[in-house]
């Protein structure tokens, strides 16, 4: 797909999604959002921009393999289970907060982590399997 | 609007099944699609569509009792959808390769692995 | 720390995947990590069995959310169990992997998808939730998708395919019975679900929902209609895969088959004579399928279908020692079964090949090894003093005093079916003489291996030879085992007591 319009529009409309998607990823605490859906539309702005530009370009502008961000994300969802054991003694995956908001983000807390785990893992998920049939079609 | 919605389910499920009964690869897929669509909307019918009975609210509370939805109906759906958006590409790819490497995407000529050797 | 010992056997396992993942491309370091990680994890279901043992039933809230909300997980003492099994069965499937799967299927990230696969099975066993259950059973089915087609050659395609469509349809038969359930009571947590469900007064509907996991999980544990996805993938995958697969992944259908209807749905007398009914049916069909194979894996798969029916019998019948003889045969189940299937991996890079036909001569020239395996075999078939008797004489025990005599010769029939098969291996593989068959290319013979990875192919099933000998020997052991696993699942109130705690 080479018209210049998409190709004109991806470039603009990349960091937009991206900031879109953090957007909902922040706010998934308590309205509808979250890590997933965030994840699904960062991937999905990087998919644009794979159409619009070929996967080469995409692929060095994220200049890390997108199946690098899978054990990333895991790690730090795990991490951010066991916090409550390390830090205050509660069970498993118990929410814990610091006590100030802080500013544009809201509470911050180890839900916070874990989705942005979750956040990771599906953009990794995601993006290596578009990447992986975009490759061999 | 649960009348609608159970015979959607119905069709959901009908389709599914028939389309998972057919010959082609790619129907088999669009069957598991439906079939987990169908379920889907079935947790959604089942958990009751109707705001109130939040289980983690005590009866005590009665402000927020009525305000609120059961949350947990959702919270499956979503566990749900996660699920099948991984099965879904990953069965995909699997019908993708087992074209290429078959060459045909007719079921009833994959009998190999289930002949006498 | 103590009190998150339920949770250590999978948070073990996510750990090890996530460390594998990140040592993608260096393939032996992950080997060592693997093994490594499987002789702790080995540790900790060790650890966890010994206090389940000594304290009764342990659990745990997730996040720190009150029994029937949260998810709980529970480790009674079938569950604590089954974990260490799975322990055991992980610790020599990995030691066997690392010898046989090939680098090219190391380097597509065999061995972290291979953890995965344990974390979900260890998170299936421990979860008191059904639909945390469902979200196991997931994690399972897609690390197993992945193992059986890694490697991509036709067969395996093919055969992943016919897996990959009945598993998933299972997974939605048993996600729509979840939803209905849920419907039905508004409750999820197993433990909550047994009280409400016991006092719904529309038995129709309960008895539908209860049809519906029995088919959902009767798919995933190939009962008798239902299990013909088994026999046409389980042999594609290398040796190592079918192993994990042919000794754990049928199990856990089994045993949520055993804990759903043990906790949930109690006492109904038609499910108990369809469980029955397809008990002996599953026994009588598993057996006359391998009679026909000329594939050592696919007799081995229809094995499996075969020895199903003995659990499920001991599931039907429902008293206390027939429960006890279905868990202890579970038990011996599963290290026989992961061993039979490594054993076939041996045979075949002896020989490069599974067929019988071709097969022979192995006693004349490898007669230690062969006296190795015919511990598997003969308890297999349950020869005493060897594992397989005693649970067999506890169900038949169990069937006379129901006076059911058709399942006793079903019972008889299979068992009889077993004993021909082996004998038909033994004689065919080891005592005939062996033919000259062609040499293969690229393919390395067991004789050219370095003495390295012979041990890695031998010591593992010398290890689950041992463990059944265990079995065999010390079976009051087991069956005391097994007594108490049956006493905990008839009297389910102290594992609801365990879970809800003093809310009751």
């Amino acid at each position: 797909m080479k018209t210049v319009i998409l190709k004109t529009a991806s470039n603009y409309l990349l960091p937009l999604l991206l900031l879109f998607s953090f957007f909902i990823l922040l706010r998934g605490h308590y309205l509808p959002g979250g890590g997933f859906v965030g994840g699904l539309i960062a991937a999905i702005a990087f998919v644009l921009h794979a159409f619009a530009n070929g996967l080469e370009n995409t692929k060095q502008l994220l200049r890390i393999h997108p199946g690098f961000l899978m054990p990333v994300g895991l790690a730090l969802a795990l991490f951010s289970g066991f916090s409550p054991i390390i830090f205050s003694d509660l069970p498993f995956m118990t929410g814990i907060w610091f006590p100030e908001p802080l500013s544009v983000v809201g509470m911050v807390g180890s839900a916070l982590f874990f989705d942005i785990g979750v956040y990771l893992v599906v953009v990794g998920v995601s993006l290596t399997i578009i990447f992986t049939i975009t490759e061999s079609a | 609007m649960e009348f609608i919605l159970a015979i959607l389910i119905g069709i959901f499920y009908a389709a599914g099944l028939y389309m998972m009964l057919r010959r082609s690869l790619v129907k088999l897929i669009i069957g598991l699609i439906l079939l987990g669509n169908g379920a889907n909307l079935l947790i959604f019918l089942l958990g009751r569509i109707t705001k109130g009975l939040p289980p983690i609210i005590s009866g005590e509370s009665p402000v927020f009792l009525g305000a609120y939805a059961d949350p947990i109906p959702q919270a499956l759906i979503l566990t749900a959808i996660v699920i099948s958006f991984g099965l879904q590409s990953f069965a995909i790819v699997l019908v993708k390769r087992a074209y290429t490497v078959v060459k045909t995407d007719d079921l009833d000529q994959m009998n190999s692995t289930d002949q006498f050797s | 720390m103590i009190q998150h010992l339920v949770l250590y056997p999978i948070l073990i396992q996510v750990f090890l995947a996530v460390v594998l993942l990140f040592c993608w491309r260096r393939v032996h370091l992950q080997k060592v990590i693997s093994v490594v990680g499987s002789f702790l994890s080995l540790g900790i279901a060790i650890w966890l069995f010994i206090n389940t043992w000594n304290q009764g039933t342990l659990t745990i809230q997730a996040g720190n959310w009150e029994a029937p909300f949260g998810i709980s997980f529970v480790s009674d003492t079938f569950a604590a169990t089954l974990v260490l099994l799975t322990a055991i069965s992980g610790l020599a499937v990995s030691v066997f992997s690392v010898g046989t799967i090939l680098p090219a299927r190391l380097k597509f990230g065999y061995l972290p998808i291979f953890h995965f696969l344990l974390l979900g099975l260890n998170g299936a066993f421990l979860t008191g939730d059904i639909f945390n259950l469902y979200v196991w059973f997931e994690v399972i089915i897609i690390s197993s998708f992945v193992l059986i087609t890694l490697g991509g050659e036709k067969a395996q395609l093919e055969g992943a395919l016919k897996y990959f469509t009945l598993n998933i349809f299972a997974s939605m038969i048993f996600l729509t019975a979840v939803a209905v359930l849920y419907g039905l009571t508004g409750s999820l947590n197993m433990a909550d679900l047994s009280i409400k469900v016991a006092a719904i007064e529309n038995r129709g509907l309960v008895e539908v929902t209860a049809i519906l996991f029995l088919i959902g999980f009767g798919i995933k544990s190939a009962l008798f209609p239902l299990y013909f996805w088994l026999p046409a993938s389980y042999h594609t995958p290398p040796p190592a895969v079918s192993a994990i697969f042919g000794g754990l992944l049928t199990k856990v259908g089994v045993y949520a088959l055993i804990r759903v209807f043990t906790l949930i749905f109690v006492g109904d007398v038609f499910l108990e004579n369809v469980i029955l009914t397809i008990a002996g049916l599953t026994l009588i069909s598993g057996a006359i399928g391998a009679l026909v194979q000329n594939n050592i894996v696919k007799i081995f798969s229809y094995l499996i279908i075969c020895h199903i029916g003995y659990v499920i019998l001991g599931l039907g019948l429902a008293s206390e020692l027939a429960i006890a003889g279905a868990i202890f045969y579970l038990i011996h189940d599963i290290i026989v079964k992961t061993n039979l299937f490594m054993i076939s991996g041996l045979i075949y890079r002896i020989k490069g090949t599974f067929s019988i036909r071709d097969l022979g001569g192995l006693y004349a020239k490898y007669p230690l090894l062969s006296l190795l395996m015919v511990i598997p075999f003969f308890s297999l078939v349950g020869i005493p003093p060897l594992s397989g008797f005693w649970p067999k004489l506890a169900l038949i025990t169990e069937s006379f005093k129901v006076d059911n005599y058709w399942l006793i010769a079903a019972v008889l029939f299979a068992t009889f079916i077993t004993f021909y098969l082996i004998a038909k291996i033994w004689s065919e593989v080891f005592w005939k003489e062996g033919k000259i068959l062609p040499k293969l290319h690229n393919f390395r013979y067991f004789e050219k291996l370095k003495l390295e990875k012979k041990i890695q192919i031998v010591g593992p099933i010398v290890f689950l030879a041992l463990v059944s000998l265990y079995i065999g020997f010390c079976a009051e052991n087991i069956q005391q085992l097994a007594l108490r696993v049956a006493k905990e699942l008839l009297n389910n109130q102290h594992y609801i007591q365990a879970v809800l705690g003093n809310q009751l």
